[in-house]
C-alpha cells in the first residue's frame, strides 16, 4: 500500500534553491502579510519566486495580493499561475474559497497531493505561509521539505513570544535551520522580544502600520508600506548572508 | 494532463522499490486508483509506458479504480460518491484535491460536513513483481 506522491516531491522540489516556511506560534501575528510582502520583494529584486498558501483551512495570501480568476495550468501536473512576477500556488483555486475543514489526516493528503502535482520549474525562493503553531503544517513540511528554513513571526506581547519559544524549541529538535525572528506590529511604547529568543537570530522589527489595512489587494501599495520597506532591510541581510 | 504527474509519481516509487528489493527487472506493477480523483485509465496506462525505463522497460502496469465510500462522522452514514451529482467544476476540483470534497459534498442523512474518506480516495502501489 505505498503512496507514490511521496517519491516524487523530492523531484518537484529540485529546482527550487531556497524554501522558506514563514510561520508563529500563534495566528493573526501577520505572516501570511509577511509572507506574501517577502515574496513581491523579492520578485521585485529580480528573483525567481514562489509563494505556496499552507494555511489550507483559512488562506488568505491571495487576499492580501488580490489574486483574482486565475487558474494552474495543467501541463503534465499543475502549473502555477504567476501572478506580480510570482508563481502562485493556494487551495483556493480547488476549495474556490468556499469554507474547508480538514482534520490532520485530510490536510496531510492535501498536503502531498499538492506537492506531488505542482510543478515549479525553477525558483530561486519558495516561500511557504503556514498556518499557526506545531501542527500537521510543520510536521509535513519539516518531514517531506528537508531543505526548508523557517523564519519565525512573533509580535511583541508575551503571549505570541511564549508559543515561538515552543515553536523554536521543536524545530532545533528537528534539526530545522532557523533564519532568524521577525519581531511585527511593533509600536513605540512596546517591549522587545529581541533577547528572549535565546540563541535564535534576530533579524528585523516591523513597526505596526495603521496604513497596511486599506493596500490588501493592492499589489503597488503593499509595497509601499513600512512593512515592506524594513523586508527589504531583511532580505538585503538574508541575501548577503548567502540565503 | 494531471494524470502524468500521478505517471511520473508511480515510475519513481517502483524505481526506488526495484531498488530496494534487488530487482534486475520489474515486471508487473499492481496500482489502485481512488475514484475520488476520478483518473482517467487511459491516459494514465499511457503515461506509464511513455515513461518507464531501465529496469522497468518490461513491466506491465495494472491499474484499477476503488470505489469511494464516505462515511459521516457525525450520523455514521456511509455512502457511495456520486461523481454525477456534482457540476463539472466542483468535479475538477475533488479530481486536483480530493479533500477539498469537504468544501462540497455534506452527509446525505444529516447534512454534516465532517466525514471520512473510507476507500477510494487516493492511489496506491498495491504490488511490484519483478526478478532478482
Amino acid at each position: 500500500m505505498l503512496d507514490p506522491r511521496i517519491a516524487v516531491i523530492e523531484h518537484r522540489l529540485s529546482q527550487v534553491n531556497n524554501i522558506i516556511a514563514v510561520s508563529s506560534g500563534k495566528g493573526g501575528v501577520g505572516k501570511s502579510v509577511i509572507s506574501s510582502i517577502l515574496a513581491l520583494v523579492l520578485a521585485k529584486k529580480g528573483f525567481r519566486v514562489g509563494l505556496m498558501d499552507l494555511d489550507f483551512t483559512s488562506p488568505s495570501t491571495h487576499l492580501i495580493l488580490g489574486v483574482n480568476d486565475v487558474f494552474p495550468e495543467e501541463r503534465e501536473g499543475v502549473v502555477p499561475p504567476t501572478v506580480y512576477g510570482i508563481k502562485f500556488m493556494s487551495i483556493v483555486y480547488f476549495s474556490k474559497d468556499r469554507a474547508l475543514s480538514l482534520r490532520g489526516q485530510d490536510f496531510s493528503d492535501s498536503f502531498l497531493e499538492i506537492l506531488a502535482i505542482t510543478r515549479w520549474g525553477s525558483l530561486d525562493y519558495l516561500i511557504l505561509d503556514m498556518p499557526p503553531g506545531i501542527n500537521d503544517a510543520t510536521l509535513d513540511v519539516v518531514r517531506y521539505m528537508r531543505k526548508v528554513k523557517f523564519i519565525i513571526v512573533s509580535t511583541p506581547s508575551l503571549l505570541s513570544l511564549s508559543t515561538v519559544k515552543k515553536l523554536l524549541e521543536s524545530l532545533q529538535t528537528s534539526r530545522v535551520e532557523v533564519l532568524g525572528v521577525i519581531e511585527n506590529m511593533k509600536m513605540e511604547n512596546s517591549s522587545s522580544i529581541r533577547g528572549h529568543i535565546g540563541g535564535t537570530r534576530f533579524i528585523g522589527e516591523i513597526p505596526f502600520d495603521p496604513e497596511l489595512e486599506k493596500c490588501l489587494g493592492k499589489v503597488e501599495g503593499l509595497l509601499s508600506t513600512k512593512v515592506s520597506k524594513e523586508l527589504e532591510k531583511i532580505v538585503d541581510k538574508m541575501i548577503y548572508h548567502n540565503v | 494532463m494531471h494524470e502524468w504527474a500521478l505517471a511520473e509519481a508511480i515510475i519513481y516509487t517502483v524505481t526506488e522499490i526495484a531498488e530496494r528489493e534487488g530487482f534486475r527487472e520489474v515486471l508487473s506493477v499492481n496500482v489502485k486508483v481512488g475514484e475520488l480523483q476520478q483518473v482517467d485509465l487511459e491516459t494514465i496506462k499511457f503515461a506509464l509506458t511513455q515513461l518507464k525505463r531501465g529496469r522497468l522497460e518490461k513491466a506491465e502496469f495494472k491499474v484499477d479504480t476503488v470505489k469511494a465510500k464516505l462515511k459521516c462522522r457525525v450520523c455514521g452514514e456511509v455512502w457511495d460518491f456520486d461523481k454525477s451529482k456534482l457540476d463539472d467544476e466542483v468535479a475538477e476540483a475533488i479530481h486536483f484535491v480530493p479533500e477539498v470534497a469537504h468544501s462540497f459534498i455534506k452527509c446525505p442523512k444529516c447534512g454534516a460536513q465532517d466525514f471520512e474518506f473510507v476507500e477510494g480516495r487516493r492511489m496506491y502501489i498495491e504490488s511490484v513483481g519483478g526478478v532478482r
